[in-house]
């Protein structure tokens, strides 16, 4: 019952919680800016009349720190719904959104793009594409494969070609010319947010946006494929068509982040035990409130990144070293909500 | 002498095993204080790592058996084109203390040479391939200041002392230059330089990075010099916050882009067009790989940082600098070419 009535709070929590983390974000960063500048910016862009501000200061919030927290609550969000669509699809709290390959995919397009020294947007296409294309094969095959169960021969499939896509990009890797491509490559398959535009958020919001709206809307039918295969067949559930549109949505989103953050680890793995943690296992709450927390996760970890020292610090680096405690006292309480 | 008991031992070993031990011929101590045998003849010297093969071919172009990395067209066409055209030999260094010892033995090396930075990862794979396979193998400081010394004892290591010490008074001369006019700005009034890297220039070398040798050689100040280490990630903000007066970089998308890109123009720098696209062909003039090839860009650098104090034409020296140590002529207009980065 007490969890009942909590799991009602969970989203509003989330949510507030979420705004917070914006607003400190927008007054944390190497630039300085102080909170009456930010006021007064605000205020400046509400009532139409000039702040009187320096055009830098303008140009750090509208055109840096801005956009790069926007990007951070995008990906955050976007890869904790697609990490807690995969964890109820496969029935398995380890699963995380790369499981079908999808971030091995786009790391392959965006190393291959670095090798051959296409520019900014052309890497990013070639991400995006190498995780899609990652994905389907997977699917392909898993399908052809199918024996008596559909979920662990794509979750297999899944781990041996993620695995032959990793060897490719070390390949590339140990291919790569040593002064320029080795470190831009190395750089990107840390992940990063500090190289986002406002260009690229645009390229980022769109799928995201149309992959998280395909899930949430998803979010009843889903918590029937908790059931196990028979049982939902029997009830008239349409599993392969729910499969296959979960997996499309969620690789969609997925891919559009690696291609513009590179590989960022953890937030789609541990953001949705938490969000179970605080709402329960029922999807059409679950869902949401991942989706909030991940945006706030990640909006955390990123304003760490960029401010906590002189240079960038990784974004893989970050999430898995705040992750890891964090996961395993979330583990502690929260394996109950899991049985 | 750090490795005088590793170097004993191996000693015991070669006589152990009957081989000719080293101490028979004449041995020269290297840039990393180890103890190397004089070939009694050399014909045929094996770069170990890209700043070897360029050094190499600098100071003997007939000596060289090939490149660790196979040269572009463009790069070839300031070089020899019978030299630019020899084989791919592979990296013997650079991924860690792995050599493929059989590739070795194949290109039948004399000698095999090693510049770049002096550590101990570096030293110890020399040691182990100089035992296993009998061949010296020197390492030489990779460092601009140390130039003349690298050339110098290679000289003796290939037995030609007269024909490299000229090379080697060359860069002596030169640099005698270049530190006298950079002497005379006091130590941390040079211009403030960021160094930027990759597409979107958010990629910069720490203080005392090999990448950012030479512009903290020629006085000026690297705004990311607070922290030392090498290659780093830096965000806008703080490119922002460090509002340098000069932006150096090596990449021509960058340098394109900076100046519409509006996070960017909000540089006075940038808005006074002091974005500064480094010459690159045959080799990168500031940063890599890092051998000999940045001694050009000293002038450059110093055009760029001291306008005043560098007053004269580049091409004149920049053309002279191409024929003693790429041996080839270039005409005014291929200059031309190159200093604005015209493929």
């Amino acid at each position: 019952m007490r969890r009942g009535e909590a799991a009602g709070f969970g989203l509003p929590i989330a949510a507030s919680l979420l705004v917070i983390c914006i607003i400190v974000a927008f007054a944390i960063g190497r630039f300085p800016i102080s909170l009456p500048e930010l006021f007064q910016f605000l205020l400046s862009k509400l009532t139409g009349v000039p702040s009187g501000l320096s055009p830098t200061i303008e140009t750090v919030i509208l055109q840096i720190r801005g956009p790069r927290i926007l990007a951070a609550v995008l990906t955050g969000s976007a890869l904790a719904v697609a990490g807690t669509a995969f964890q109820g699809l496969f029935r398995n709290p380890l699963v995380s959104p790369d499981i079908l390959g999808a971030s091995s995919g786009a790391a392959l397009g965006a190393v291959l793009g670095i090798f051959f020294s296409l520019d900014v947007i052309a890497i990013q296409a070639m991400a995006f594409a190498g995780g899609v294309a990652a994905v389907a094969a997977v699917y392909f095959i898993g399908s052809i494969l199918r024996g008596s169960d559909t979920i662990l021969s794509l979750v297999l499939t899944g781990v041996v070609v993620g695995s032959l896509l990793g060897a490719c990009v070390g390949l590339v890797k140990y291919l790569a010319d040593p002064y320029n491509q080795l470190p831009a490559i190395t750089f990107w398959l840390l992940g990063s947010l500090s190289a986002v535009t406002p260009h690229d958020l645009v390229a980022l919001a769109i799928p995201v946006l149309i992959g998280s709206l395909v899930l949430i809307a998803m979010r009843w039918r889903m918590n029937e494929m908790s059931l196990s295969e028979e049982e939902a067949r029997s009830l008239g559930v349409p599993t392969h068509l729910i499969r296959a549109t979960v997996i499309t949505a969620a690789t969609l989103v997925t891919s559009a982040t690696v291609s513009v953050a590179g590989i960022i680890g953890w937030v789609g793995l541990v953001v949705p035990h938490l969000a179970r943690f605080l709402v329960g296992p029922a999807f059409p709450r679950l869902l949401p409130t991942a989706m909030v927390l991940g945006g706030c996760y990640l909006l955390i970890i990123d304003t760490l990144a960029r401010s906590m020292a002189l240079v960038e610090i990784p974004l893989g680096i970050l999430t898995a070293v705040v992750g890891t405690p964090f996961f395993i006292a979330v583990l502690r309480e929260a394996h109950r909500s899991w049985s | 002498m750090r490795l005088s008991r590793r170097q004993t031992l191996s000693g015991g070993i070669a006589t152990l095993f009957g081989r000719p031990a080293l101490a028979e011929v004449g041995k020269i101590i290297d840039h990393a204080g180890r103890s190397v045998p004089i070939p009694p003849t050399v014909a045929r010297v094996l770069p170990a790592g890209p700043p070897a093969s360029i050094l190499l071919y600098t100071a003997t172009p007939d000596l060289l058996i090939g490149w660790s990395r196979a040269l572009r067209r463009e790069e070839r066409a300031f070089l020899l084109p019978d030299v630019a055209a020899r084989p791919e030999v592979g990296r013997l260094t650079g991924r860690g203390n792995t050599a493929n010892l059989e590739l070795v033995l194949k290109f039948k090396p004399d000698l095999i040479v090693d510049v770049g930075s002096i550590t101990d990862t570096y030293i110890s794979l020399a040691d182990r391939v100089q035992e296993q396979t009998g061949l010296a193998y020197a390492l030489l400081d990779g460092r601009i200041d140390r130039s003349a010394d690298a050339y110098r004892l290679y000289g003796r290591l290939i037995r030609q002392e007269a024909r490299l010490s000229a090379l080697a008074d060359q860069v002596d001369a030169m640099l005698r230059v270049i530190k006298t006019r950079v002497g005379v700005i006091p130590e941390g009034d040079g211009p403030r330089v960021y160094y930027a890297r990759g597409q979107r220039g958010l990629e910069t070398g720490l203080g005392g990075s090999i990448n950012v040798e030479s512009i903290e050689f020629m006085g000026a100040v690297n705004v990311a010099g607070g922290q030392r280490g090498g290659l780093a990630n830096i965000s806008m903000e703080q490119i922002l916050a460090w509002d340098p007066e000069v932006i150096v970089t090596i990449d021509p998308d960058f340098a394109r882009n900076a100046l519409t890109d509006p996070a960017w123009r909000s540089l006075p720098a940038v808005r006074a067009g002091r974005v500064h696209l480094s010459p690159r062909l045959p080799f990168g003039w500031i940063d890599f790989p890092p051998s000999v090839n940045r001694l050009v860009g000293l002038w450059w650098l110093g055009k760029v940082l001291y306008p005043s104090i560098f007053p004269e034409d580049l091409r004149p020296i920049a053309r002279n600098f191409y024929q003693q140590f790429y041996h080839v002529v270039i005409t005014d207009d291929r200059m031309k070419q190159v200093m604005e980065n015209q493929a």
